[in-house]
């Protein structure tokens, strides 16, 4: 029975909630059960049980007072990319090691505001730098879709352990963060679903900072209207962030019900890639089909310089970095170890604190920003950039939306990348030109592959466009039907 | 011959060029990017807030003064001010520097070209220009003598806001240096933008020296950082220069490098050299958007401006008659031009500004105050020089008076009645005095009319001596002129 709880989506535990068929302390408790099974996922890196637990009491309590917010009792796992205030928050690097915030992100600091409950901080790439949550210093997550007694497959990254406490439905939803494809490659890869929303939609005040003109914070939930539910409680112009949009939030969980008869969906050509396994091209030509069935009318439509995208993304996003990153320095707070002067104290601190992909994407912002190479490859990729945005913005003259797969492969195992970065780069290869663009963008799970392992496609949409992206993406979610992994299925 | 200075070598004349960089701290009560308050003087580390200390996740946001207070700077520069500005990171690890790079402006400052106009002693005028001005934010600083084995870091300085106002290498040598800050601290002040005040760090200078041959082209330039008074900008120039001449002499090159002065010594010393310059590695910083300004909010600043510097000057020279050089140097305090309006009430203009410039300043300075706390008021002031005007008391007298008004802050015409210094014009007395001097000196009498009418002058001489300097000196020269052409008569 408690783990039933677990497997609830967010509108249906709070539906369950407000009717009084379960309380706040029952579906915690419930989580925290569940998360306690799947404890060889490694998903979660901060346990906050005792605080749940309290927060749990709390909500029902507000609820017999008539009190209840719209998100009260709904038990959440955060990235522990968000500074969450008196709990440990570290990116999964070394270098943070005994961090404890003073302060709450406004992303998390909503959804608690809106009543829902912080269970666990997730696994995560160190400082999100990753695509398989291999380079944490918690150790890789094990996902959930993995053959029982098989190898390890990863999750995706960098967000890998926020979608893995999703699909294995520990928790109803997870926080995460996107920069070049962070939430939906692993959403992708686990079966849920992951929404990054429009550059701006979400305040980055409090999250740790990775590429500051691309970090989004998203949900990663197991509908499209729970990711709905969550964006629009997170959502929101925040005056401590310069980057954020003045934007009033669209009732989004209400949108989905609209009617989209007419809606034009977009297919780029350049995303077709000889290399794609025909399991996912396959999968594509189907969700194609799905619209069709659905009175979506079809439309080819060209991104042409969407092959540029991957190299300017990593040539912008490591020399935001390598700047961001600069004040882990040993100084204030974080890890230190000791030298004899500042210089020998930051060659230290560094050394031992970052993992080794850190240092390797500070090495690339460094050399792309040094004098004598600013012009061939920043300046020149944020010109790429403004193509690519333009490409976009020409393409959304005659659609509304544009359907793509989310990643080139389905998950892979442990270890099968790890020795070679630039194949770690080119999951990346379809989620980089929106989050370029800083377009709203979703993976949704559409299919499983040969091996039984989830497939997701990628729907991008016009900036600020949140509705009509989640009214399409539920489309293709009622098409498709939803996952589950087998351990969890039963 | 006037003119700007230049070093006499062995080897012949050598000119210098000068160009100044004015980093000005701007009167605002909240740093430039975050809340923390600005006062001077705090307790270590209380004037910090979570954005200075860069903790993660930590974003800024621009202070909307600060940006209004350096648009109004450039307005009275008679600068360009540009529309679109950009923040950038300039990398760099310091531990006063908590975020590893300090914001500032590169590519695209918020003011362009200027000019400021300075007048010297010796009647000529320059122009100077304005290169640019720009906004960035003060670093922390060390404190190294707290304990024997480490430093201390203190943050109230970090993300002060700044305005960095760079000179065009106009200034020939470092008399125009000294009267270009002076000038430049008068208009900050003038306006509000900076208090100017040096002795608390808000106003310092790095100079960029060089030498050449008279219509030779500029030379390679030293940069020598941190001047923080007039005097020490003025000597470390003069001193720079003198090194730079003696190796050019002796046949060696001046080494592109960053110096420090040593006012102790009176001497510069190398600090870094091109060669191991830092590689700062700019890039817009993307925690910030680019900040507009829009024609309306520009109006509305240049409207806030009070009369300028040089339009007081104008006026001065214009309505009271006074040498511009008078009217540059009371318009160089910001306290002055008013002082002045108030004591030259129905005076002459001219003396009183000759007496404020010579006496009352020399006094103060030798007294170390400022023209606010000076012991003489500005309607005292007015009232000696109305009793010089209509004669009650001479010149030299006064300058007695006026001695005893610095001395005890009594009014002038009390000083007057108390020591009974009215001036003598009662011709009867003035005759006595003068049949007295003539009968005491038969053997100066003979020698005047011998034909030495030199004597005369020293007759005059006896008779102020015999009444104490009161006797109208104008009215004695009179009378006895008469006597002596009289008694040839007889």
């Amino acid at each position: 029975m408690p783990s039933d709880l677990a497997r609830l989506g967010v509108a249906e535990a709070a539906d369950r909630l407000a009717a009084g068929d379960c309380s706040a302390v029952e579906l915690v408790e419930a989580c925290i059960a569940a998360q306690e099974a799947a404890r060889d996922l490694n998903a979660v890196v901060v346990d906050t049980a005792e605080r749940a637990r309290a927060a749990a009491v709390h909500a029902d309590q507000r609820r017999q007072r008539n009190e209840a917010r719209p998100l009260e009792g709904i038990p959440v796992a955060v990235k522990d990319i968000f500074c969450t205030e008196g709990v440990a928050t570290t990116a999964c690097s070394r270098i943070l090691d005994g961090f404890v915030p003073e302060y709450e992100s406004t992303v998390s600091a909503r959804l608690w505001d809106a009543g829902a409950i912080l269970v666990g901080k997730t696994n995560m790439d160190e400082f999100a730098m990753g695509s398989s949550n291999e380079t944490s210093r918690c150790g890789p997550v094990r996902n959930p879709w993995s053959p029982v007694n098989g190898p390890s497959l990863v999750p995706g990254g960098s967000s890998g352990g926020s979608a893995a406490v999703v699909a294995a439905s520990t928790v109803p939803a997870a926080l995460g963060t996107d920069t070049g494809g962070s939430i939906r490659q692993p959403a992708s890869f686990c079966g849920v679903v992951g929404l990054k929303p429009t550059y701006g939609r979400c305040s980055r005040w409090g999250i740790i900072a990775f590429a500051s003109s691309l970090d989004q914070a998203g949900p990663l939930t197991r509908s499209v209207a729970d990711a709905a539910l969550i964006l629009e409680h997170i959502a929101g112009f925040d005056p401590r962030d310069s980057t954020s949009a003045d934007l009033a939030v669209p009732d989004l969980h209400t949108a989905l019900q609209a009617d989209v008869k007419g809606l034009r969906v977009g297919i780029p050509s350049e995303y077709r890639l000889d290399s794609l396994p025909g399991s996912i091209s396959d999968l594509w030509e189907q969700g194609i089909a799905w619209f069709r069935d659905a009175g979506a009318e079809l439309r080819d439509v060209s991104l042409p310089h969407t092959r540029y995208a991957l190299p300017a993304y990593y040539i912008v996003a490591p020399a935001e970095a390598s700047a961001n990153l600069a004040r882990y320095d040993g100084v204030r707070f974080g890890a230190r170890s000791m030298g004899a002067d500042p210089d020998e104290l930051y060659t230290r601190t560094r050394r031992d604190g970052f993992g080794e992909e850190v240092r390797r994407r500070i090495m690339i912002g460094g050399y792309v920003l040094s004098e004598g190479y600013y012009d061939a490859y920043y300046l020149r990729a944020q010109q790429v950039r403004t193509r690519i945005a333009e490409d976009f913005r020409q393409a959304f003259q005659d659609v509304d939306v544009l359907l793509t797969p989310t990643t080139p492969s389905p998950a892979f195992p442990e270890g099968a990348k790890t020795d070679d970065p630039l194949a770690m780069y080119v999951n990346d290869i379809f989620t980089v030109p929106a989050s370029l663009a800083g377009l709203p963008a979703i993976s949704v799970p559409a299919g499983l592959d040969e091996d039984g392992l989830p497939l997701g496609l990628q729907l991008v949409g016009r900036a600020f466009d949140e509705v009509t992206l989640l009214q399409a993406a539920t489309i293709l979610e009622d098409a498709a039907g939803t996952f589950r992994p087998p351990a969890a299925a039963a | 011959m006037t003119g700007p200075r230049t070093i006499v070598g062995a080897t012949g004349d050598w000119e210098l060029a000068i160009g100044l960089e004015v980093h000005a701290q701007v009167t605002t009560q909240s740093k430039l990017f975050s809340g923390a308050a600005t006062a001077f003087g705090a307790a270590a580390n209380a004037q910090v807030s979570l954005v200075d200390a860069a903790m993660p996740g930590m974003l800024p946001v621009i202070n909307r003064a600060a940006v209004d207070q350096a648009v109004r700077t450039g307005l009275a520069l008679g600068a360009e001010i540009n529309r679109f500005s950009v923040f950038d990171r300039k990398n760099y690890f310091y531990p006063d520097l908590p975020q590893g790079y300090q914001i500032s402006q590169y590519r695209h400052p918020i003011v362009g070209a200027g000019e400021l106009r300075i007048d010297m002693p010796d009647g000529r005028t320059r122009v100077v220009g304005i290169e640019r001005l720009h906004l960035e934010q003060d670093a922390g600083k060390l404190v190294h003598d707290r304990s024997a084995t480490g430093s201390h870091v203190d943050l109230n300085r970090a993300g002060i806001p700044l305005m960095e106002i760079v000179s065009r290498p106009d200034l020939r040598d470092w008399e125009e240096a000294g009267a270009y800050l002076r000038k430049l601290r008068a208009l900050l002040r003038a306006i509000g933008s900076c208090d100017g005040n040096m002795e608390q760090g808000s106003l310092r200078a790095d100079a960029n020296v060089s030498v050449r041959r008279p219509g030779a082209p500029l030379g390679t330039r030293c940069e020598i950082k941190n001047l923080n008074s007039v005097r020490f900008l003025m000597r470390a120039i003069e001193t720079e220069a003198g090194r730079q001449v003696a190796l050019l002499e002796a046949g060696d090159t001046v080494r592109q490098e960053t110096r420090l002065y040593d006012p102790q010594r009176n001497e510069t010393r190398a600090m870094r050299s091109k060669e191991d310059a830092h590689d700062y590695r700019y890039f817009p910083d993307p925690d910030l958007v680019p900040l507009q300004l829009s024609e309306s909010r520009i109006e509305r600043l240049r409207d806030s401006l009070p009369e300028l510097p040089d339009e007081t000057r104008e006026r001065l020279i214009r309505d009271y008659r006074l040498t511009p050089y008078d009217a540059s140097v009371l318009v160089a305090d910001p306290d002055a031009p008013r002082f002045f309006e108030a004591a030259a009430q129905d005076r002459s203009g001219k003396r009183v500004a000759n007496w404020i410039v010579t006496n009352l300043f020399g006094a103060l300075n030798e007294a170390g105050r400022t023209l606010a706390e000076s012991p003489v008021s500005a309607p005292d002031l007015g009232q000696l020089v109305g009793l010089i005007d209509d004669g009650t008391i001479s010149d030299r007298i006064a300058r007695d008076v006026f001695d005893e008004m610095f001395r005890t802050g009594a009014s002038p015409q009390s000083i007057v009645d108390a020591r009974g210094l009215r001036q003598i014009q009662d011709t009867d007395a003035i005759d006595a005095a003068i049949d007295a001097a003539l009968a005491a000196n038969p053997g100066q009498l003979d020698q005047y009319r011998a034909g030495k009418t030199k004597v005369l002058g020293w007759f005059v001489g006896q008779v102020m001596k015999a009444t104490r300097g009161q006797a109208n000196p104008g009215l004695v020269n009179e009378r006895l002129r008469q006597k002596l052409g009289g008694d040839g008569e007889a």
